[in-house]
């Protein structure tokens, strides 16, 4: 059994009718990441040792009680998280050289939740370091590879997460989204990538990045298996002020809904000549599965969307530099010159837009703006149920291609980075390839409404079953 | 002489100070985590989490109790207070500052513009106002140890109340009983012990002055070019002798014709004098911006008035009411009043006596018991009805045995014929004489008027 033939619904079936144990799940995931690691680099860390001992007496734990697997939804199942996700006793880096050796004495509240739901950390994801990046090159340990073709990124920053699910090292990996870095690399990984609402997972232990931006995320290869992770991770915690007190839905049950009579907004800022052609006709695809399935879809505006990305690259960098004052390696890690040249570059014009003099032109302005932006999605998604747009204007890009041009790598951002500004949900899911390469198609709803997002993103999958088409290097 | 010359020698100085005051709150858990605020004595660094810690990935949690405390101030200071608010983060690099940034409030205080009326010494009235009151954490502490500094984080995240008032003071003795007063009305809001010897109250005078004509009025918005922050100031005591030295200091250079240097300078406690201080922080540019993990705060008149409800009679009210209701002194009701459960304990006390003992009234009683407490006559560490027991005793006097008395007099009358004799000779001395003795003869168990009007009567 290789993990990345099997889905986490799967994996729990095959627990339960005993075909395999807890230990076989992460002896395939320490397996295949044995084959492949070397040319992926996907993980900064592989926590094997731990992960047998925990798979171990996971394997006791189901003998005596197989009723555990009720109780633990995730029992058993091998994960990775963004090495930006606190994990008690376990090197923490945030793929910085800042603090290559920081220990962090205690977990996030997401990586506590997955572990009393009885999932087994293989590792540490590679990414961007300090999630500033959108290909995974900013990693001060290397770039990771995209297991469809090592030749390409696999987007970033939740780089190592989208590659080690694809590739099938895990059956799911933590990741964060503060300006599409879930939903790009899901995007170029042909596995399924989800934003939450703002607040609607903890942020509680994962080191933070633009703090009114970030959230807290997850890859799969199945829309399935991302409600039930949803599921194990949303929620009110009282030790993040900024988590909402909102009900979790059972996602998994509300996904099989069909998605008939589901009006879709098509916004014409996202459908420009500036997007690929080719990836065009990927959205047109999913456009066509849907209307047969009984959605509608119509052409509407999403204003402010040039105004939207302006507002995010002065917010953004304004709460990173502020973020990332206290590393100052009075306590921990390294001095501050170790920062790269993307966090230098950040935390300058963060710096820069919170001074004196400037603070009310660029920051209080930004949160004018980002009111405004917000008011703009909330009145458009009290008309629609989902508005449609693709994820990359372009299909994958090969490494080296945009490292050396930060505003161009900022361009992969453009359809993403808006829906950070608006606080609501999105999700990217397999729509296809070009060039035997990934393309995601994304679907935005109103805050708290992640099942809209699952409903339709199931009823494509089921249709297409992209997810089943395996990287060519692994197998 | 020239004519500048013989100007700047007319000319008047004027002290403009203004004080920063920060008040620890006693509340049970820090400001933005769950550790216990209590941190005097402890071993260092055994009260800390990721949030007070500041460690990746921590996130501040603000304390509720911190919340109501800072307004129950605010409008015990007479305070507007802001319904809407939020936390602000103030960037700086210090090593007590983990997060590299302290979260405090900026342009949106909880409380404003309130003041203090006052009744000074000498009798008179003074208004100092108070530019604002907020809240905001405090810093973990660093101890020096020969060449090396040590960081205790048990103090970082414990609630920090700021107190700025307007720069309405210009002498150190209205500074040292303002100090005192506001500390005695914290005292009884009972939100914190606000102990200066250790370090839960702290104040930062910011002292300058104005040189005027002779005869030239302050306009209260002109101000020096200059001012100058003094730190490191432990006791009220050290307040006024810091106020004090500066002034001179200041006063002197400028007579020079220099202006004194814009600088924060501490007190050196041995040598009574400040010292410029190297700059610790960049007092530059905070790069203040709202507190991005603490939503914005909002409250309802209603929840306003609730916490206004916790508020007791405060000191100064107290002291007039004691004065005008009982009739004591002012010296006397000043004293009673410095600390809320003496001051219920009197009242209790006196309303006790007053139900008892109805042969008196409720002036006297509480005229007397005042004196009783004010002079030490009897312990108010004694409880209640122990401490009443007592003080009936003193009101009330000895009760005289008249059989004794009786003996008593039969014994001196007879003991002494020639002061009798005298006394019916018509002088008034010899009774006095006579109840002496009566008195030693009775060992002091008697009380004097009753003694004479048994003589007299004996002896017509």
């Amino acid at each position: 059994m290789k993990l990345g033939d099997i889905t986490i619904r799967e994996a729990i079936e095959g627990l339960r009718t005993k075909n395999w144990r807890p230990s076989d799940l992460t002896e395939a995931a320490l397996e295949t990441i044995k084959a492949t690691e070397s040319q992926l680099n996907a993980f900064i860390t592989v926590d094997a040792e731990n992960a047998r001992s925990r798979a171990h007496e996971l394997d006791a734990a189901l003998e005596s009680d197989p009723e555990i697997i009720d109780r633990q939804p995730l029992f058993g199942i091998p994960i990775g998280l963004k090495d930006i996700y606190s994990t008690k006793g376990l090197k923490t880096t945030a793929g910085s050289k800042v603090i290559p050796d920081y220990i962090p004495p205690y977990d996030a509240t997401a990586t506590k939740r997955l572990k009393d739901a009885g999932a087994v950390i293989i590792g540490k994801a590679n990414l961007d370091a300090w999630a500033h990046g959108s290909s995974g090159e900013n990693s001060e340990y290397g770039p990771t590879k995209n297991p469809y073709n090592l030749a390409y990124v696999p987007g970033g920053s939740s780089s190592g997460s989208a590659a080690m699910v694809a590739a099938g090292d895990v059956l799911m990996a933590g990741g964060t989204d503060t300006g599409g870095s879930i939903r790009l690399p899901a995007s170029f990984t042909n596995t399924v990538g989800i934003k939450p609402t703002y607040g609607r997972v903890s942020r509680y232990g994962i080191i933070a990045m633009a703090s009114s931006l970030d959230t807290i995320g997850h890859f799969t290869k199945s829309v399935y298996d991302n409600a039930l992770i949803m599921e194990v991770t949303a929620g009110r915690d009282p030790y993040d002020a900024t988590s909402a007190d909102v009900e979790v839905l059972q996602y998994t049950k509300e996904l099989s809904k069909p998605v008939k009579g589901m009006k879709i907004g098509i916004p014409r800022e996202y459908f420009t000549d500036g997007v690929d052609k080719k990836v065009m006709e990927r959205m047109q695809e999913v456009i066509t599965i849907l209307k047969k399935q009984g959605a509608t879809f119509e052409e509407m505006d999403l204003p402010n969307t040039e105004n939207a990305i302006a507002c995010y690259y002065i917010l953004c960098p304004a709460e990173i530099s502020s973020n990332l004052a206290r590393f100052d390696g009075v306590r921990y890690g390294q001095m501050r010159e170790m920062f790269g040249p993307e966090a230098k570059r950040r935390i300058m014009l963060g710096t820069h837009t919170l001074s004196a003099g400037y603070a009310d032109d660029f920051y209080k302005k930004g949160n004018q703006i980002r009111s405004m932006i917000q008011h703009n999605y909330q009145q458009a998604l009290s008309k629609y149920d989902a508005i449609i747009t693709p994820v990359s204007p372009t299909p994958p890009f090969k490494l080296g291609e945009r490292s050396n041009d930060p505003v161009q790598m900022y361009m992969s951002d453009l359809m993403t980075v808006a829906i950070n500004i608006a606080g609501v949900p999105a999700i990217s899911v397999p729509a296809g390839f070009v060039n035997d390469l990934p393309v995601g198609v994304q679907f935005i709803a109103a805050n708290f409404r992640e099942d809209i997002l699952y409903r339709v993103g199931h009823a494509i999958e089921q249709e297409t079953g992209y997810y089943r088409v395996r990287p060519q290097f692994v197998s | 002489m020239s004519n500048t010359a013989t100007k700047k020698k007319q000319q008047i100085p004027k002290p403009i100070i203004g004080l920063e005051i920060h008040v620890e709150l006693k509340t049970t858990s820090k400001m933005f985590c769950q550790c216990s605020a209590n941190y005097f004595g402890k071993k260092p660094n055994t009260q800390t989490c990721p949030v007070c810690l500041g460690l990746p990935g921590a996130l501040p949690v603000p304390n509720k109790t911190a919340i109501d405390w800072v307004i129950r101030i605010a409008r015990a200071l007479n305070c507007r207070i802001n319904t809407r608010t939020k936390f602000d983060r103030k960037h700086y690099f210090y090593p007590d500052l983990p997060k590299g940034y302290q979260i405090s409030q900026y342009d949106q205080p909880f409380g404003e513009n309130g003041h203090m009326d006052l009744v000074m010494d000498d009798g008179s009235l003074k208004t100092f106002r108070f530019r604002r009151v907020h809240l905001e954490e405090d810093t973990a502490k660093n101890i020096h140890e020969g060449e090396d500094t040590l960081v205790d984080f048990n103090r970082s995240g414990v609630p920090l109340v700021e107190i700025v008032t307007e720069a309405d003071f210009d002498n150190s003795d209205d500074v040292k009983r303002f100090l005192e007063e506001l500390q005695t009305i914290i005292r009884y809001l009972e939100v914190a012990d606000a102990d200066m010897e250790k370090g839960d109250m702290r104040l930062e005078p910011n002292i300058s002055i104005l040189m005027m004509s002779p005869g030239e009025v302050w306009d209260g918005t002109t101000f020096p070019d200059y001012k100058v922050e003094v730190k490191n100031i432990n006791s009220f005591r050290f307040a006024k002798m810091a106020i004090d030295y500066e002034l001179k200091r200041q006063q002197a250079l400028l007579e020079k014709g220099e202006t004194p240097k814009q600088e924060t300078r501490g007190f050196n406690e041995k040598k009574s004098s400040t010292v410029s201080q190297r700059t610790k922080e960049n007092a530059g540019d905070y790069r203040y911006f709202p507190e991005p993990d603490i939503p914005l705060i909002e409250f309802t008149d209603d929840q306003v008035t609730e916490i206004e409800s916790h508020i007791p009679e405060l000191p100064g009210t107290r002291l007039l009411r004691f004065h005008n209701e009982y009739g004591i002194k002012i010296s006397d009701a000043f004293l009673l009043t410095r600390s809320r459960s003496l001051a219920e304990f009197y009242e209790v006390v006196v309303k006790q006596l007053t139900s008892e003992l109805s042969d008196k009234n409720e002036a006297e009683i509480a005229q007397k018991v005042a004196n009783m407490i004010v002079n030490k006559k009897i312990d108010t560490n004694l409880h209640e009805k122990q401490f009443v027991k007592k003080a009936k005793e003193q009101l009330e006097g000895k009760k005289t045995d008249m059989g004794a008395l009786d003996t008593a007099v039969n014994s001196v009358i007879h003991d002494n014929p020639q002061a009798v004799d005298d006394y019916q000779n018509g002088k008034e001395q010899a009774l006095m004489f006579l109840l002496g003795q009566v008195m030693k003869k009775m060992r002091g168990q008697a009380e004097a008027p009753v003694v004479k009007q048994a003589l007299k009567e004996r002896l017509q």
